[in-house]
């Protein structure tokens, strides 16, 4: 990226990052990756109720050389698994992903052989928007949410350095279920000891 | 709806005798694998999913002269009647035609240029996978369609899984191609003559067919604040 | 193709640095991955000229994810072939594993334009693999009608706004789902979704209409009216648009028929064939409208046929509701009628107080019902049933086959638009790129019925 290879490091950049950030947020051209329901939601996104032109986004680019927003938008099948890794390569850096409906946050309700269970098997997601279809204004609070992720963003070495913070939070993290207290039979037998003293329900546990 | 006898006042009601073996026989009345810790008590519940039966004439309607002109038409190709259609059944007020698979053709042929029957319409090929049903286990149903004479008619062609061969009807129908593409795909009958058999939903080198009733659903284990739920198809669910 | 004649044998590990090449009986294919074509091109032999050029799954100018695989000879299209499959859900395999009733939600969402219709079919085929065609109510029939006739218009809209915008007319597109804002505000009062509403449920429909909805229809309807004349005066008599489909996308009647195609693309040939004129279901035969045919069988014939089937629905919605009457809207026998309704209590969104009262307090039988039918939902006796309806696209039937027990053995959708897309070779070859494009638009393919 031209900017970020001039930048000496260690200098502060912050108005810089700002502006960059400000720029990029505001004019993020949408590759078109609609796949299903979603994509009729998405291009009512675009249209003149819920107006998409007021953040810069109306231009969804065909070719993926020119944009940098991949909003995944519908339930991606095996078939289609490859052809999503393929364009979100051809897509160059800086670019983001907004699993867009629930098939292509988890697979939605399609659990089957059929159905990707979620896009993050194949490409790395910034934003998740549940929904089935998310309504239009759903999505725009997910860009205005990607939006924000944008305008934080560094800039070269404090890039770097972002990542690898933002890796070690989320590494640390306590998964839901240590969040909750909630304790199954499964950790039960694994050895792991309560932190709090919970009865165990065994039918949390959906026999087979 | 039906309802069953109920009361003990009613004597047992003899089953009629069934030319055909039952298409399936289901025990117990959960459908996941047996074993489950199932206490209900109708975890003995034997049920039968009955073949359909012939029906007797006169079928009502126009049908009666749609089998006749059948039966007149078809031994001038040099097929008799009773080798290509082994039962004729009337399903809810609709035709059902049981054809069997050597002479699938001669039947569409028919069916489709018979200034009569003119069926010029075939809507594709549906799937049926019958494990139960030895050797017959994949049908293939063929709703038809004739524009001139507006009717319906349905053929049914079973063949067993040893060997799921069914004549294609691609030169009669060109239409049927991507039909006979998906039920190959879904169930493995191979269409003899069909110059393109690949497959057209899943990925070309898939492993299985995955509508048959022997393949798994193929989800994965829903975790959700601690509980785990398994797929649909492990699942302990009513039958 | 088949996969007899190439021989992988015959790809060679050489230090040409290009991603392969084999032999087929048509001659030698190779593969290109960018930046080669000169290691590439002088190991070719002969003089063959012909391209294949890969359309997709991923392009603007498909309605989905089609891919169009064309050979092409300078402009000129010499071989077209549709690729499919790219949004398989195993739909028809999940509904194996839950309700009927449940089966609605994952129906609705094939066809995700017409998702009306999708339910209407698989609800038409379970009701008559029941026994209760008769026995749906007035007013759920009538609600099924609106519902339908709606979403046939904004089925229409988008394919006329998509066609458009992929033809260059953008105006098109913004009309078109400016116009639809106004139909998804009526599906949303009435079913409380957008798009994929899991409304319309074996036994009737799952909730009646709110109070004032038929004001607000026939609101919507004046303003349709006023509002789809941008479109055809901008479109309709337009040298530009008819330039791009007069005669482009040509399938002639035998073609139509040979191929199993219904819909617009049957009636643009001059054949009035109408399931709902032919073949009525759920009291058609009542209403009084045209089957629209145009008899150029080309796409701006379709197209005209699309603009006036909106004028035609948005009669037929006028006259259901002046026949609506106060009734019941779902079945009368409560093994299978769905029983609690939904009402917004203090706590938010749940069973309705006097569902509550009734099922705890009032009658045992209603409770046995309620739990019967939410835990495994009712049973179907054994067989299967076919009944077709008319969609936006065609022809659309849901083959239900019942094992006798609460969940269906097998649902198999007799989708239009499977059918219709296999009219892309006989409409494209011969014609150009850009012809593809408008071919395409004017058949509507929803990759989702196709894929199912």
């Amino acid at each position: 990226m031209g900017i970020e290879e001039k930048l000496p490091s260690g200098v502060l950049l912050t108005s810089v990052e700002k502006l960059a950030g400000y720029v990029r947020k505001n004019s993020l051209w949408p590759a078109t990756f609609g796949l299903a329901c979603c994509a009729i939601e998405m291009m009512a996104s675009g249209g003149a109720r819920y107006d998409l032109a007021r953040f810069g986004m109306e231009v969804f680019r065909a070719s993926p050389r020119q944009a940098d927003l991949m909003i995944v938008a519908g339930r991606v099948s095996q078939k289609m698994a490859p052809v999503l890794r393929q364009i979100y390569d051809q897509m160059p850096n800086p670019k983001w992903v907004i699993a867009m409906g629930v098939c292509a946050s988890s697979g939605g309700m399609f659990n089957n052989y059929a159905i990707v269970q979620g896009v993050d098997h194949v490409v790395p997601v910034d934003m998740y928007l549940p929904g089935c279809p998310p309504r239009p204004e759903m999505l725009i609070d997910a860009i205005l949410g990607i939006h924000e992720k944008i305008q934080d963003t560094k800039l070269g070495k404090q890039r770097e350095r972002q990542m690898i913070s933002q890796e070690a939070v989320a590494l640390e993290a306590p998964t839901l279920r240590q969040q909750l207290g909630l304790r199954t039979v499964l950790d039960l037998r694994a050895g792991e000891a309560p932190a709090v003293e919970l009865p165990v329900v065994e039918s949390q546990v959906v026999p087979r | 709806m039906t309802t069953p006898t109920e009361g003990a006042n009613v004597p047992a009601v003899e089953e009629p005798i069934r030319l055909e073996p039952p298409l399936q026989v289901n025990r117990g009345a959960f459908g996941s694998a047996g074993g489950s810790g199932n206490t209900s008590g109708y975890g003995t519940l034997v049920t039968t999913v009955a073949a359909p039966a012939p029906a007797e004439r006169p079928y009502g309607g126009w049908y009666d002269e749609a089998v006749d002109v059948l039966e007149s038409v078809l031994p001038d190709v040099g097929v008799a009647f009773d080798a290509a259609i082994s039962k004729v059944v009337l399903e809810r007020g609709e035709l059902f035609l049981y054809v069997n698979r050597e002479h699938l053709r001669e039947v569409a042929t028919a069916l489709r240029n018979d200034p009569d029957l003119r069926f010029e319409m075939l809507m594709g090929v549906s799937g049926l996978h019958w494990p139960q049903d030895s050797g017959q286990e994949l049908h293939a149903i063929y709703p038809f369609l004739s524009l001139t004479h507006n009717r319906r008619l349905t053929v049914v062609v079973r063949c067993p899984d040893a060997d799921p061969h069914i004549p294609s009807l691609i030169d009669l129908y060109p239409g049927n191609n991507w039909h006979e593409r998906e039920t190959f795909d879904f169930f493995g009958i191979i269409f003899d003559g069909h110059d393109d058999l690949a497959r057209i939903a899943m990925p070309d080198d898939w492993l299985g067919h995955p509508q048959r009733k022997d393949y798994p659903l193929g989800g994965i284990d829903v975790e959700y604040k601690g509980a785990v739920i398994p797929p649909a198809d492990e699942r302990r669910r009513p039958r | 193709m088949s996969t007899d004649n190439i021989t992988f044998e015959s790809v060679e590990p050489d230090d040409i640095d290009d991603a392969g090449s084999y032999d087929t009986t048509e001659g030698r294919v190779y593969t290109v991955s960018g930046g080669d074509w000169d290691t590439v091109l002088p190991a070719a032999d002969g003089t063959q000229e012909r391209v294949v050029v890969n359309m997709g799954p991923q392009h603007p100018s498909t309605h989905g994810v089609l891919r169009l695989i064309l050979e092409l000879e300078g402009e000129t299209v010499t071989d077209a072939r549709a690729g499919v499959g790219y949004l398989h859900t195993g739909i028809e395999k999940n509904m194996e594993f839950r309700s009927f009733t449940q089966g609605v939600t994952y129906v609705t969402r094939m066809d995700y334009l017409s998702s009306f219709f999708n339910e209407t079919a698989y609800c038409l085929s379970v009701e008559k693999l029941l026994g209760i065609t008769e026995q749906i109510p007035e007013r759920a029939t009538l609600i099924r009608v609106i519902l339908m006739e709606l979403n046939r218009v904004s089925s229409h809209m988008v394919a006329l706004a998509t066609g458009g915008m992929e033809l260059g007319a953008l105006s098109a597109m913004i009309y078109g789902f400016r116009d639809r804002e106004l139909i998804l505000d009526i599906f949303e009062s009435i079913t409380g979704l957008r798009m994929n509403n899991a409304f319309i449920r074996p036994g009737g429909v799952a909730q009646d209409l709110p109070a004032g909805i038929e004001v607000a229809i026939r609101e919507v309807i004046a303003n349709l009216r006023k509002s789809m004349k941008d479109n055809y005066n901008l479109l309709v008599g337009n040298s530009i648009w008819m330039g791009r489909t007069v005669d482009v996308g040509y399938l002639d009647l035998a073609g139509c028929v040979a191929l199993g195609l219904t819909g617009p693309i049957l009636r643009a040939t001059g054949l009035p064939w109408d399931l709902r004129k032919t073949q009525p279901y759920c009291g058609y035969e009542r209403f009084e409208f045209e089957v629209q045919t145009q008899n150029t069988s080309d796409s701006y014939g379709r197209f005209l046929i699309r603009l006036n089937e909106m004028s035609e629905s948005l009669n037929i919605v006028e006259q259901a509701l002046d026949m609506l009457q106060p009734g019941p809207v779902m079945v009368e026998d409560k093994r299978i009628a769905w029983p609690a309704q939904l009402s917004i209590g203090s706590d938010g969104q749940g069973n309705s107080l006097d569902h509550i009262r009734k099922i705890m307090g009032e009658s045992m039988e209603s409770l046995i019902h309620h739990f019967k039918l939410v835990t495994e939902g009712f049973t179907v006796p054994a067989g299967t049933a076919y009944v077709p309806v008319e969609a936006p696209r065609g022809e659309m039937a849901a083959i239900v086959t019942s094992a006798g027990g609460t969940k269906p053995y097998r649902v198999h959708f007799r989708e239009p638009s499977f059918n219709n897309l296999q009219a892309t070779a006989a409409m494209c070859i011969g014609g150009s790129v850009a012809d593809v494009v408008a071919a395409v638009a004017s058949i509507d393919p929803v990759m989702g019925g196709v894929d199912r």
